[in-house]
């Protein structure tokens, strides 16, 4: 197999990278070690599209925040995700903490952030009821929105691939061999020739870049233990609710999701392992006792699911973006942790620039389809609007997820759509069957016949998430 | 000899001894009524329990339909049951009662299906 | 828009005994929804013995018990829909549903019945720290793979939560090849039955760990294995007393919830203890017309049960639709000093039949007097050689009593040790 690029890492970044690659007159292919997009700190973070005020003046961080943000409701609109501009209050909690809100407003008016200002207890009270009561002062950030990370990526990618790029999972590369001008990937399905390499790998773009010989990128795993509350909490907060900031991270956050829930976290624990996503009981107890300062009213009785992630922290303190210096035509996208989803389209839009520089001949496609048709997503139906698509297809009158209302016909449709799904928590992403009060107690067990059946495999092949997450073993009789 | 055992006819589960020489019972003690007398006599004795599982449906609208022992079957044959019912099939459709082993392991119990499949 | 004298939402043992009750009080147009494939509800993977004991003089298997409703529903002309979900019942009564054969449904009802059932408590409300792999399930997700797809769910199995459904797959897993490694309880106490201990886990010589939670799940795509550790008087891990144990499953048997997400819909008030709506002594909701029965309205350790109070259900949506039902005066019941809850919380004091009250103790008694009392009145107090939390009991209240009432009395009961 050749390409003129490939791309490795599915997260958001390596996404919305190969849907700005498939823009041109090139080859390009996505690489992914996992069953699925979105397996890393994608689908393990706070879904936040920062304001921009947080990151140090004249950084990367604070440049792709900043245009990100832009993009980003562009992308958005073009691929159907939705994104709520619901705004940000990083709140002090004590007097002595009032100026260091005053340095994020400054901070925040050098990065070009419109429209933040301080506003004190009364009026932070009025529009945020459930505060805690040692809130004496808040910075607002009107522009901070939320947005569903992992259906960004899923989004993005299936456009790429409607646009021509291809999706390779189960895809991990073992080692990159220099060949004259361009790439051999040894990857674990076999070679793969490439003229131009991305390296997206997340936690692991370390060690991606290690294998041309670049050691230049130390990534420092932290990682961030989250709990999501059911939906009847998701009005305990109507911003993203910050706390001052730390030199571990922007702290504790509680926020209302895209869907309605309430997210709380993250902690922040430097490790070793990129891979191990292991929540502790110490972890989600510090996000606990944070969140309750913010938010009093926070209670573990609504929790539905906790989990953890992994940000890609780099010793550089800045995104790293650009060719390598072992190898031009080896582009680093390293160091992405926040606000790395706020800049992923800005990240894309900058690589894509780099790589026109690498490509002789390279040119915009005559054809390109911006757009990623919406999902049917029966829950957000009227009466009048269900009743239509049901008597169009019948599949979406058969109700799997309880809890979600997600009918077959929605997951039908996110199997066989462009980089479909192939195991249990890829329907979930794809359609929040399972997602739910009682996180697929009900569905589990329908959403892996429907994969079988769709898949036209055993159902004892059908996994959680890819790999060895076997979710049945053999037939009892 | 001395054994103990907890009753289970009811949820009081009463402690109780049970002495035994040679194989017969001499007493019983801790036992609040007389069900319990009886329960501790039949688990020495003779302990017996009810089986439930799945036989392999062929040709039904699910793979496996439930059955049960008509009676209890002896507790310690449980498992040579279970090997003969895992070995055993039958066919859609069927309806509670439907025999699929009659006199399992010469117990005197039958295993009868106790769902009802009309087949696909 | 469809026009039926009774919707009744779930066909489980609840829906169908309150459906057939209705029938029998000469409703005519009666319609039940069911979400799954057949009549049944949860019964129809419930294949060990042990329900009918009260209803029936005799030991039938779940799909038996329900066996025998759904026959004697088929003998009725009341409609069925299965595989329909309910995706909506308005303040006036009228239910939508929908299904792959008729599409968007919705139907005009004078009175509903509720009968949704209950869910099983997932992982996420447990805050089990550890990694999120495959073959952690509720022991009810594992008892469909087993008994209704006829595949396994793994091989090794560590279960937290000591309930009947837990000891339950303990056996059945067992059965089937399994090694069930340990049952873990975070009371002191099982909230089973002894029999179900004896009978689940001593016979197979499975071990059971009272005051004891798994506190963190290992491996990165299959479970690899659990650590659990003792817990204190205040249901927190003790340090030191961790203990890792190998296995590739995780069966989850804590608790199960009412399911009111239809209920909280039309704005029904719900109890706080008991999850389900508040309702009088025929099971009507504080909503008029609708009624609620069976697990949704509160957790029941026996079936008998559910078909008691769903017959009461079904006889009150009879009344309610005859207009027999008048507005009466209704007084509260309260469960104090050791009962958790009571249902009905609400009582007619101008009814003239005799009115059963359910309730729930907090702890184990043994040998403790349950006494109700109102108005400083006692009107009944009993010797009880046994109570647990696992077990409902009721008491009684005769019209009699009720006629001594007026709207400000209140009645409770409570333990006397």
């Amino acid at each position: 197999m050749k390409y003129d690029v490939a791309v490795i890492g599915a997260g958001v970044v390596g996404s919305l990278i190969t849907r700005e690659l498939s823009k041109y007159n090139i080859g390009v292919a996505l690489l992914e070690r996992a069953n699925d997009c979105a397996m890393g700190a994608t689908k393990a973070n706070s879904a936040i599209v920062h304001a921009g005020f947080d990151a140090k003046p004249g950084s990367l961080k604070a440049k792709l925040n900043v245009r990100g943000v832009e993009l980003m409701k562009v992308a958005c609109e073009e691929l159907n995700v939705p994104l709520k501009n619901i705004g940000a209050y990083v709140v002090a909690f004590s007097e002595e903490e009032i100026p260091h809100l005053q340095e994020l407003l400054e901070r925040g008016e050098e990065n070009g952030v419109p429209g933040l200002e301080i506003v004190y207890r009364d009026e932070l009270v009025k529009r945020e009821p459930n505060i805690g009561e040692k809130a004496v002062a808040a910075l607002y950030a009107p522009t901070s929105s939320i947005v569903c990370p992992y259906e960004l990526t899923i989004a993005g990618l299936e456009n790429a691939v409607t646009n021509g790029a291809e999706f390779l999972r189960n895809c991990e590369v073992k080692e990159i061999r220099q060949n004259g001008d361009g790439f051999v990937l040894i990857t674990t399905r076999g070679e793969i020739e490439a003229d131009v390499v991305i390296n997206a790998a997340g936690v692991h773009s370390g060690k991606v870049a290690e294998m041309i010989g670049d050691t230049s990128i130390e990534i420092k795993p932290r990682r961030g233990d989250y709990y999501l509350l059911d939906k009847s909490q998701g009005a305990l907060a109507f911003s993203t609710i910050f706390q001052c900031p730390t030199k571990m991270g922007k702290g504790v956050l509680v926020s209302p999701t895209v869907d309605g829930n309430l997210i709380v976290g993250p902690s922040a624990i430097e490790h070793d392992d990129g891979d191990n996503v292991e929540t502790t009981a110490e972890g989600l107890e510090s996000v606990y006792n944070s969140a309750i300062k913010s938010i009093p009213a926070v209670s573990l009785r609504n929790a539905i699911t906790s989990f953890s992630g992994n940000r890609a922290h780099c010793t550089a303190d800045d995104f790293i973006i650009g060719s390598s210096e072992k190898n031009k035509k080896f582009i680093n996208v390293a160091g992405i942790e926040s606000p790395g989803l706020s800049s992923a389209p800005a990240i894309a839009e900058m690589v894509a620039g780099i790589v026109t520089e690498l490509i002789p001949g390279i040119q915009k496609k005559s054809v390109f389809n911006p757009n990623r048709p919406a999902p049917v997503r029966f829950r957000e139906m009227t009466s009048t609007q269900r009743a239509k698509l049901v008597e169009k297809n019948k599949a979406y009158g058969r109700i799997i997820c309880r809890c979600e209302t997600i009918t077959e016909g929605e997951i039908i449709d996110a199997i066989h759509a462009p980089a479909g799904a192939r195991d249990v928590d890829g329907v979930k992403r794809r359609t929040r069957a399972g997602m739910g009060r009682c996180q697929g107690g009900f569905c589990g067990s329908k959403v892996v016949e429907i994969l079988a059946r769709e898949l036209n495999v055993p159902v004892n092949t059908i996994t959680k998430f890819g790999g060895k997450s076997d979710i049945m073993y053999d037939k009892t009789k | 000899m001395k054994k103990n055992l907890i009753c289970v006819s009811c949820p009081l589960g009463c402690p109780i001894e049970v002495e035994i020489e040679n194989g017969e019972i001499l007493s019983v003690t801790g036992n609040t009524c007389k069900r319990g007398d009886k329960y501790a006599r039949d688990e020495l004795t003779n302990p017996v329990r009810s089986l439930t599982t799945t036989v392999k449906l062929i040709g039904g609208t699910l793979p496996v339909v439930p059955v049960k022992s008509s009676k209890p079957v002896p507790k310690d044959k449980m498992f040579q049951c279970m090997k003969l019912i895992n070995e055993a099939s039958i066919n859609a459709s069927v309806k509670i009662g439907d025999v699929v082993i009659k006199d399992i392991l010469g117990s005197g119990a039958d295993i009868v299906v106790t769902n009802n499949d009309n087949g696909k | 828009m469809l026009n039926y004298d009774l919707v009744v939402v779930g066909g489980g043992p609840a829906g169908m005994a309150a459906a057939l009750q209705a029938k029998e009080e000469g409703v005519e147009k009666i319609v039940i929804l069911e979400r799954a494939e057949t009549l049944g509800g949860i019964l129809e993977q419930c294949i060990h013995t042990g329900f009918g004991l009260h209803y029936f003089g005799e030991e039938l298997s779940g799909p038996e018990y329900a066996g025998r409703f759904i026959a004697e529903v088929e003998k009725t002309d009341i409609d069925v829909y299965t595989d329909t979900m309910v995706l909506d019942v308005s303040k006036d009564n009228v239910v939508t549903a929908v299904n792959n054969r008729d599409g968007l449904i919705q139907i005009k009802a004078i009175a509903v019945v509720l009968a949704m059932g209950c869910r099983e408590r997932p992982r996420g409300a447990l805050s089990i720290a550890g990694s999120r792999p495959a073959g952690v399930m509720t022991a009810g997700t594992a008892q469909k793979y087993v008994n209704i797809d006829g595949y396994m769910p793994g091989k090794k199995v560590v279960i937290l939560g000591s309930g009947d459904i837990g000891l339950i797959m303990a056996r059945r897993m067992t059965l089937e090849g399994a090694e069930v490694k340990v049952v873990c309880e975070l009371m002191p106490y099982s909230g089973g039955l002894k029999r179900n201990i004896v009978q689940c886990l001593d016979d197979f010589g499975i071990p059971l760990r009272l005051s004891c939670t798994v506190i963190a799940t290992h491996g990165k795509e299959r479970l690899e294995g659990v650590t659990i550790a003792n817990v204190d008087e205040n249901l927190k891990p003790i340090p030191g007393t961790e203990q890792y144990i190998e296995c590739d499953t995780l069966l989850l048997s804590v608790g199960l919830i009412p399911e009111n997400e239809l209920s909280n819909g039309v704005g029904i008030e719900l109890d706080r203890v008991t999850g389900g709506p508040v309702v009088d002594e025929y099971r009507e909701t504080l909503h008029k017309g609708i009624f609620a029965c069976g697990n949704v309205l509160q957790v029941h350790d026996l079936v008998d049960y559910v078909t008691e109070e769903s017959k009461i259900a079904g006889k009150g949506a009879a009344n309610y639709i005859f207009g027999k039902k008048q507005d009466g005066t209704f007084i509260n019941t309260k469960g104090v000093n050791g009962v958790r809850y009571i249902v009905p919380q609400r009582v007619n004091i101008e009814n003239e039949e005799d009115v059963k009250l359910y309730f729930r103790v907090g702890q184990v008694y043994k040998g403790a007097k349950v006494v109700v009392e109102c108005d400083g009145n006692i009107l009944s107090s009993k010797k009880k050689v046994m109570l647990a939390p696992g077990e409902m009991e009721n008491v009684k209240i005769t019209p009699e009593m009720l006629k001594n009432m007026n709207k400000n009395s209140e009645i409770t009961v409570r333990i006397e040790e």
